[in-house]
């Protein structure tokens, strides 16, 4: 039996049940998605009445907005993510199993990732309508999958620490947003520079900031998650 | 099967748990009795490897914890009075779900199996958001025995249960220990413990203040015996 616990098979099979369990969960009930979508759309629409800006202005602005979009987003996904795990002692039935715990973070990671990407592509079409920009250039969808990444990660460590407190919903943003601001600012930079139709070289700095903050991040998440959701 | 020495447990400056010393041996079903805030759910997740004791130390099937907690937890199996399950899966996709993070080999005829055994065959399909808390309670059972554990840690297991839902959980229970598990079940319910177990231990104080087979209780009755226990 002590084999079955080890393998790196037991290890994969482990993350791909929790993506699996996720998906299905949420096919169901749509309650994390419709939530983090509906919020997205919200946000957007409130930007674009509240900031009556011409097309130029609308231009430069965009980054900030939709990394705004994003981050309010995900926050709301991560914590319900989390507390879907919590509220029926979920997280205890995970920690039961015989194999090594971060297999439970990277497959929470994994979902909450997809879910993220899969509001973010729905936000994309209807943001360039309503303020007249073109964002499906390779180079920003590049730019949104590794600030997403980066999020996810770091969010997920941090919404399996907050859940376990009384005031769940309000410690996530607190503790989330001062850690994540590398990567929203990375983000910011590396989008504004693909939209404003930088040299490749001006995007790299931030690029590379970003992929190497996605690696610390998830790198201390791995080595550390077992802590986080012990008592 | 199970040996744990001086446990101690801290919370801060809380001393929950001062010293436990808990020997089990395999095929034995061990009642764990004590009153509210003794301390009862913090030693059984310490055995299941959820919490990590402050001083002391913990061996189950021959693995000792924390070291080899995963090891650990592939003998064992967990009910507590929380189900553990997700509500917009059905009772089988739960059960799938289990099997996969045990990493079971062909696990739809053990799924099968523990349908059977719990009595759930007909509701598999069912998410278990409409199942009624006695039908829930009976999958969690599902869930803890699917990986056939040496080991199975009842938590308090007859919380919020009516009389006919707790009669059914009475025989599944007796259906799992027939089967030579190790069982410890928390329970302030004393005429169940006293119908199951075939150990009684009190938890008092943070440590086991008493401890009586089935066999020298013969002389005496399980409410003496506990009522005896917390005074000393």
């Amino acid at each position: 039996m002590a084999d079955r616990t080890t393998s790196r098979g037991s290890f994969l099979k482990a993350v791909a049940a929790v993506v699996w369990k996720d998906v299905r969960a949420e096919f169901r009930s749509r309650e994390l998605f419709s939530a983090m979508l509906v919020f997205s759309l919200l946000i957007i629409l409130i930007f674009n009445f509240a900031l009556e800006l011409d097309l130029k202005t609308r231009q430069s602005v965009t980054a900030g907005v939709l990394w705004s979009t994003f981050a309010f987003a995900g926050t709301l996904g991560l914590n319900r993510s989390m507390a879907i795990e919590k509220d029926r002692g979920c997280l205890d039935g995970l920690l039961l199993a015989p194999v090594d715990r971060s297999a439970i973070y990277f497959g929470k990671v994994i979902s909450n990732l997809m879910f993220m990407l899969i509001v973010e592509l729905i936000v994309l079409p209807i943001y360039s309508l309503l303020y007249s920009v073109n964002l499906f250039q390779p180079g920003l969808l590049l730019v949104i999958l590794l600030g997403s990444i980066g999020y996810a990660g770091v969010g997920t460590l941090l919404a399996a620490m907050s859940v376990q407190t009384r005031t769940r919903d309000i410690l996530l943003p607190i503790l989330l947003f001062p850690v994540v601001i590398p990567v929203l600012l990375a983000a910011v930079k590396a989008s504004s520079g693909v939209l404003g139709g930088a040299d490749w070289d001006e995007i790299l700095l931030p690029l590379n900031l970003l992929i190497a903050y996605d690696v610390i991040f998830i790198a201390v998440a791995f080595m550390v998650f077992d802590n986080v959701v012990e008592e | 099967m199970i040996a744990v020495k001086k446990l101690v447990k801290r919370f801060g400056l809380k001393t929950v748990l001062r010293g436990v010393d808990f020997d089990v041996q395999p095929g034995e079903f061990v009642a764990l009795l004590g009153p509210n805030g003794a301390g009862k759910t913090t030693f059984l997740r310490i055995l299941a490897s959820l919490s990590r004791p402050s001083l002391g130390e913990v061996n189950i099937a021959g693995y000792k914890l924390p070291h080899e907690a995963a090891q650990v937890r592939a003998h064992l199996g967990v009910v507590s009075h929380l189900p553990l399950l997700y509500g917009d899966l059905t009772a089988e996709e739960n059960l799938q779900f289990y099997a996969r993070m045990y990493n079971l080999p062909n696990y739809e005829l053990r799924i099968n199996e523990v349908l059977e055994m719990i009595g759930l065959v007909a509701r598999r399909r069912d998410l278990v958001r409409t199942f009624s808390r006695g039908m829930q309670q009976r999958l969690a059972i599902g869930r803890a025995v699917l990986h056939d554990p040496d080991v199975i840690l009842f938590d308090e297991p007859y919380t919020g249960l009516d009389q006919d839902a707790s009669a059914m959980l009475d025989d599944v229970l007796k259906a799992v220990a027939a089967e030579g598990r190790t069982v410890v079940m928390t329970s302030h319910d004393l005429g169940r413990a006293e119908d199951l177990a075939t150990r009684f231990d009190v938890l008092s104080r943070g440590v086991i203040s008493a401890s009586a087979s089935r066999k020298e209780l013969m002389r005496t009755n399980l409410l003496a015996f506990y009522k005896q226990a917390l005074a000393g």
